[in-house]
This record gives structure tokens, sequence and C-alpha cells, in this order.
């Protein structure tokens, strides 16, 4: 029975202060610090961070999906429609994966099984979530095929990833996630390993596709000009912590973490190199993403930063509100001017 | 598909003519006097050279080969100079205990690797996967025939549960030719299977570790379903090859495990033919596993077509 008063919704998914470590020789690795964001109902929020920044770790532990050892959940919660997920047994999450929380990964030259063909593949989630027996999901399999506009999708349907090219492994990806009518889709980087045009494809699809769906989409990425395209909020995290978040607008036109600033430098736009000034070599972030086995003192991006003052290398700055929505961790996010 | 297996098949013609050359020419050199043993013990050196005339022993070794090669051709392995019997028929005769055991062991030595294996490339590192690791190690490097009197110890002597030894055709029922097959299979698949599990679980455990391992999970499939159906397929290959090679060492422990058992096979008779000298029949019986590993290894190469979709002939 529903109640007659309609509580407030709790969001979609939420994060509270989740931590994910890495046991390794060298004792164990912060992947992930106290990340908290929540996703609400047919939102795309973009996370976005260089490798091995932590963000394909945190979208693997919303489906509980870090292998683990050597991996581990260390603190925090998982949310989804209020429910924890840390509390939920395997099986409950088998129920849960490619059903309510399905995800596309990086590398769609890798991520179908070489062995079992296309129909097979998208079939499989629809017949063990949906019950459907062979020639349901064969059908539906074909109907998802056509919806991701893969040309022949009949004769696809028993090809065998070997014969696809690129761009189409990733619309068969897309199929398989979407099949059984997701919630919430956890995209990892999902136009990296694409052809630039083919990009462009995908992200159009994919943006297609939320429009009828209404799944909210979790975007991975390290690409900015993806999440302008694709997003509705960003969230920026660093060294397994989120140092900036906001609407994608805002954060864009006036980021306040020389991190996020750092990025968008980073980011080639067409035609910069004809300019005169600019020509030759792209920005770049000098340095690396600091090592994670060790505690850092101050804040981790303090020894990259041209902003860096004496106290960046002792205090950890605090996340704050900087305007509505949009929270950065900088000591000098206050100086920070539109770009 | 079929064009290459005829392909294959011819390709082994120029490999059995060098198994062929090999086999006869090693027992042409090896010292002994077949008609020594033949003519017994109280023969005169004039009956010796007489029975070796008549047997063709004085010819040179080219005129000797090309006589038995033509033989062969015809499907005459030539005549056992022990019994005087035609060699093929004596195969014959011991071929059925020699199948069986060798498709029971075979059968035996699957059954316990590849979910040995399975298991412990999923378990890895943990205490079943060590369990396992640890049993095919014992297994492999326990040699036949102390594995198979530790068996037959414990399984006829103590608790009587099946015969001793021996073999039943199975034309006498099938009860009685399982339970006397069971133990000479058992103790030959077992070592057979340590092989297997290790290959098995180092595949899996490659296998275990790619994307698309990863994306069944997060469709939820469960342990099983992504063990057998995703990873079990795409670790099949090296699996079935491992099988094709172990086929080699099941040949090798025919022979121990009949001597054993007791079981009147061609591994028996190729032992009694080396005590007698007996050359005709143990080329033929050598000329037979040859032909019988080349083409199981053939069966193993056109098979893999049916696992991996990429690979095309």
């Amino acid at each position: 029975m529903s109640p007659a008063v309609p509580l407030p919704a709790a969001p979609l998914l939420e994060l509270r202060d989740l931590d994910v470590s890495f046991r390794t020789e060298g004792g164990w690795l912060r992947a992930v610090q106290g990340l908290s964001f929540t996703l609400g109902a047919g939102e795309t929020l973009a996370i976005v961070g260089e490798s091995g920044s932590g963000k394909s770790v945190s979208a693997l532990s919303v489906m509980r999906l870090i292998p683990d050892p050597p991996g581990k959940i260390t603190g925090g919660d998982i949310l989804y429609q209020g429910q924890s997920l840390l509390g939920f047994s395997e099986r409950q999450m088998r129920q849960l994966r490619g059903n309510d929380i399905s995800m596309i990964f990086q590398e769609p030259m890798t991520s179908l099984n070489p062995v079992l063909s296309i129909g097979q593949q998208i079939g499989e989630a629809i017949r063990l979530h949906q019950g459907a027996d062979r020639p349901e999901a064969r059908a539906r399999a074909l109907d998802m095929l056509r919806l991701v506009q893969i040309p022949e999708a009949e004769k696809r349907l028993d090809a065998y990833p070997h014969a696809l090219s690129g761009g189409m492994r990733q619309r068969v990806m897309i199929a398989m996630a979407l099949a059984c009518g997701p919630r919430i889709l956890i995209a990892d980087e999902p136009t990296t390993a694409l052809d630039v045009t083919i990009q462009a494809q995908v992200l159009d699809l994919m943006r297609d596709l939320k429009d009828r769906t209404k799944a909210a989409i979790l975007l991975i990425t390290h690409d900015l000009g993806v999440v302008a395209e694709m997003a509705e909020r960003v969230i920026v995290i660093y060294a397994g912590r989120k140092v900036e978040e906001g609407p994608v607008r805002d954060l864009l036109r006036c980021p306040r973490h020389p991190y996020t600033r750092g990025l968008l430098g980073a980011v080639p736009r067409l035609g910069a190199s004809l300019k005169a000034e600019k020509a030759g070599r792209l920005l770049e972030i000098p340095g690396t993403v600091p090592r994670l086995d060790q505690p850092i003192i101050g804040c981790a991006f303090a020894p990259r930063c041209a902003y860096a003052v004496d106290r960046c290398h002792r205090e950890r700055p605090p996340l704050e509100a900087r305007d509505p929505g949009h929270l950065a961790a900088c000591w000098r996010a206050h100086e920070m001017e539109p770009l | 598909m079929l064009a290459y297996a005829i392909r294959r098949l011819l390709a082994t013609i120029p490999v059995m003519v060098i198994v062929a050359i090999i086999v006869f020419s090693l027992l042409y050199l090896t010292p002994g006097d077949p008609a020594a043993v033949l003519a017994g013990e109280q023969a005169t050196a004039d009956d010796i050279a007489r029975l070796r005339l008549a047997l063709g022993l004085d010819d040179p070794f080219l005129v000797r080969f090309g006589h038995w090669v033509a033989g062969v051709l015809r499907g005459d392995l030539g005549t056992s100079v022990f019994s005087n019997r035609p060699v093929l028929d004596l195969i014959v005769q011991r071929l059925e205990p020699t199948v069986a055991l060798t498709a029971a062991s075979l059968f035996i030595a699957v059954l316990i690797a590849v979910p040995l294996g399975v298991v412990a490339a999923w378990q890895s590192g943990r205490i079943i996967d060590r369990l396992a690791m640890g049993f095919a190690v014992l297994g492999f490097s326990m040699p036949v025939f102390v594995l198979s009197y530790l068996l037959i110890m414990l399984l006829s002597v103590e608790w009587n549960v099946l015969p001793v030894q021996g073999y039943v055709p199975i034309a006498y029922g099938f009860w009685p030719w399982a339970t006397h097959l069971l133990l000479p299979a058992l103790s030959l698949g077992i070592v057979n299977a340590a092989l297997i599990a290790r290959i098995t679980r180092a595949s899996m455990l490659e296998i275990l570790g790619q994307d698309y391992i990863r994306t069944a999970r997060a469709k939820g499939l469960s342990a099983p379903a992504i063990l057998i159906r995703h990873a079990l397929k795409n670790a099949a290959v090296p699996i079935i090859t491992v099988i094709g090679i172990s086929f080699a060492l099941l040949i090798s422990g025919v022979v121990v495990t009949e001597t054993v058992f007791n079981i009147p096979g061609m591994g028996r008779l190729v032992v009694d033919a080396i005590l007698r000298r007996d050359y005709p029949v143990i080329q033929g019986i050598i000329l037979i596993f040859s032909m019988a590993y080349v083409l199981i290894n053939l069966l193993v190469d056109l098979s893999y077509g049916l696992f991996d979709p990429r690979i095309r002939y």
C-alpha cells in the first residue's frame, strides 16, 4: 500500500562517504576516500578524473563488482532507492545487476565474450531477469539491436563479436545494458576507445536512448568534451576524493578548483592550434597523480598546483559551496575567475 | 572444414612414414636374435642360421623394410615369429580391453580434472584451490603402478568392493565388464587427471581475468553460469589440446596398467612380444599406437572450431 501523502523522494542512488581500498604489498591503497554524491531519477551525472583517480572503482563499487580480494569497501554506504546495497546478499545483488542497474565498459573490443553470439549475449540478461524463453529473448535481442541502430540486425544476431567493428560492438554493449530497462546506466568511458566520428555517433545514440528509456546515467569519463555534451551535473575527483561538484554549465564556465581548470586546459579545441600565440603544444597538468598507499597531508593536488600556497601543503581544504549547488575543495576557490 | 580435414589427414602420411622407419630401424638395431629365441635353448648354431634364412633375417635392411611396408599397405602386418599367427589377428583379439581401458581412463580423467580445475581457478588462492592442486601434484608424481596397488589394497583387498584383476568382455554383460574395468581405469585416469586439472586451472584463471567476465557479472549472472557458459568455453582450446597430448601418456600407462591388473590387451601383448623379441608384433603395435595418437590429435585440432568461432579452417 502506498502512503497517501508521498514521502520526499529518496534519490535513486546515493553514495555516502564511500571508502574503497585495495590491499597491496605495501599496505592498503585508498582508491576512493569519503566520496558522496546523489543521482536523481533520469539524471545524467558525470564523474570526471584522470586515470587512477578512483572514478572507475567508485562505479564498480555501486555494482559491488570490486574484485575482492584485493579490493574492499571499507566505509560509507551505497543506497539504491533508500536501501543499503552493502547489506544486500550476493543473490539480491545479482537480481539488481543488469536489471535495475547495468553497466557499459570502456573496451568494446574485450568486453564482449568472443565465443558467444551477439544474440546470446543480449538475450542472456533478458532470460535471466525477465524469465523469457529462448525465442522470446531472441526476439527482444533483435528489437534491442534495432534500437541501437545496428544495420542488418537479423544477420548480426548470430554473428560473433570479432565480426563487428569497435563502434558496432559498443552499440551491442549498450543494447545489452538496456535490454532489461534499467533505472541506472553506468557508462565507464563509453567512447574512449572509439574513433572520434564514432564517438559522436555513440554519444548521440546514448542521448537519444536516455530520452526514450528515462534511465539515469552515471557517466565516468576523463573527457570534459563528453561531459559538456551529455551531463547535467559533474563531479570532479582527484586522488580518490571529490574536489569539485556542480551543474555542468557553472562548472565549465567558472571552475573553482585548479585541477578542473587544468583538465579544461588539457581539452584540445578545434582550431586552437591555428591561433598564432597558442600554436604547438597542448596544455598539460605537470606531474602525476600522487601515490595512494601513503597518507596525504594537505591538499592532494598541491604539489602539481600553480595556485598552491603554504596552507595547501599543510591542511586539506574542505568541500564548500561557492555558488548554489557548486562545491569546491580549494583554499583559493573564491579567487577563481570565470574562464 | 572437410577440405582441411582431408589436408590434415594427408599430412599425417609423412609422419606415419617416419614413425614406420624409426620403429623398424630401432628393432633392427637392438641386440638379440629372434631366431635364437625361437629355436630354443637346445638349438645348434646351424639350426639358428637356417631359421634366420627362412625368416629373411639375413636380407639387407632396405629389402626387409620394403617387404614390411608393402605388407602394411596391404593390411598385412606380418606374422608373429612366436605364435606363427598374423599380427593383425593378434592385435584385433586384444583390441577391446585396450580400447575400453583407454576410453574409460580418459573419461574418468576428464570427469575429475575439468571440474577440479574450474573450481580451483574460481577459488584461486583459497583452501579449496590448494587442496585441489595438492591432489594434482600428488596424482601426477605417483607412478601408475604404485597408485594401482594402493587402490587394489584399499578397494579390493580391504573393502572387497571391486575385483582385484582380470578383464571381462562387454559381451558377457555390462556390470561385470564395468566392475573389472573401474579399478584400472581409475588408477590410469587419476594420473592423467592431474595434468589436465592443472592446465584447466591455468587456462580458466587467465580467462577469469578478462573484461568479458566482468561484463557477465555486471549482467547479474550466477557463478556457475559465468564459469561454465562464459569462461569454460573460452578456456576449452588449451584443455582439449592437453587432453590430446595426455593420450600419449595414456598409451604408456596402458602397458603398465594391463600388466598390473592382468588385462589381456595390447599393452600386455607388446610386453610379451618384447620379451620374446617378436619383432613383427612389436612393430605392428607401435604402428597402431602411433596412428591412434596422430588421429586423436587430428580430432583435437578439428574440434577447436566447435569451441571458438574465431577459428575457421
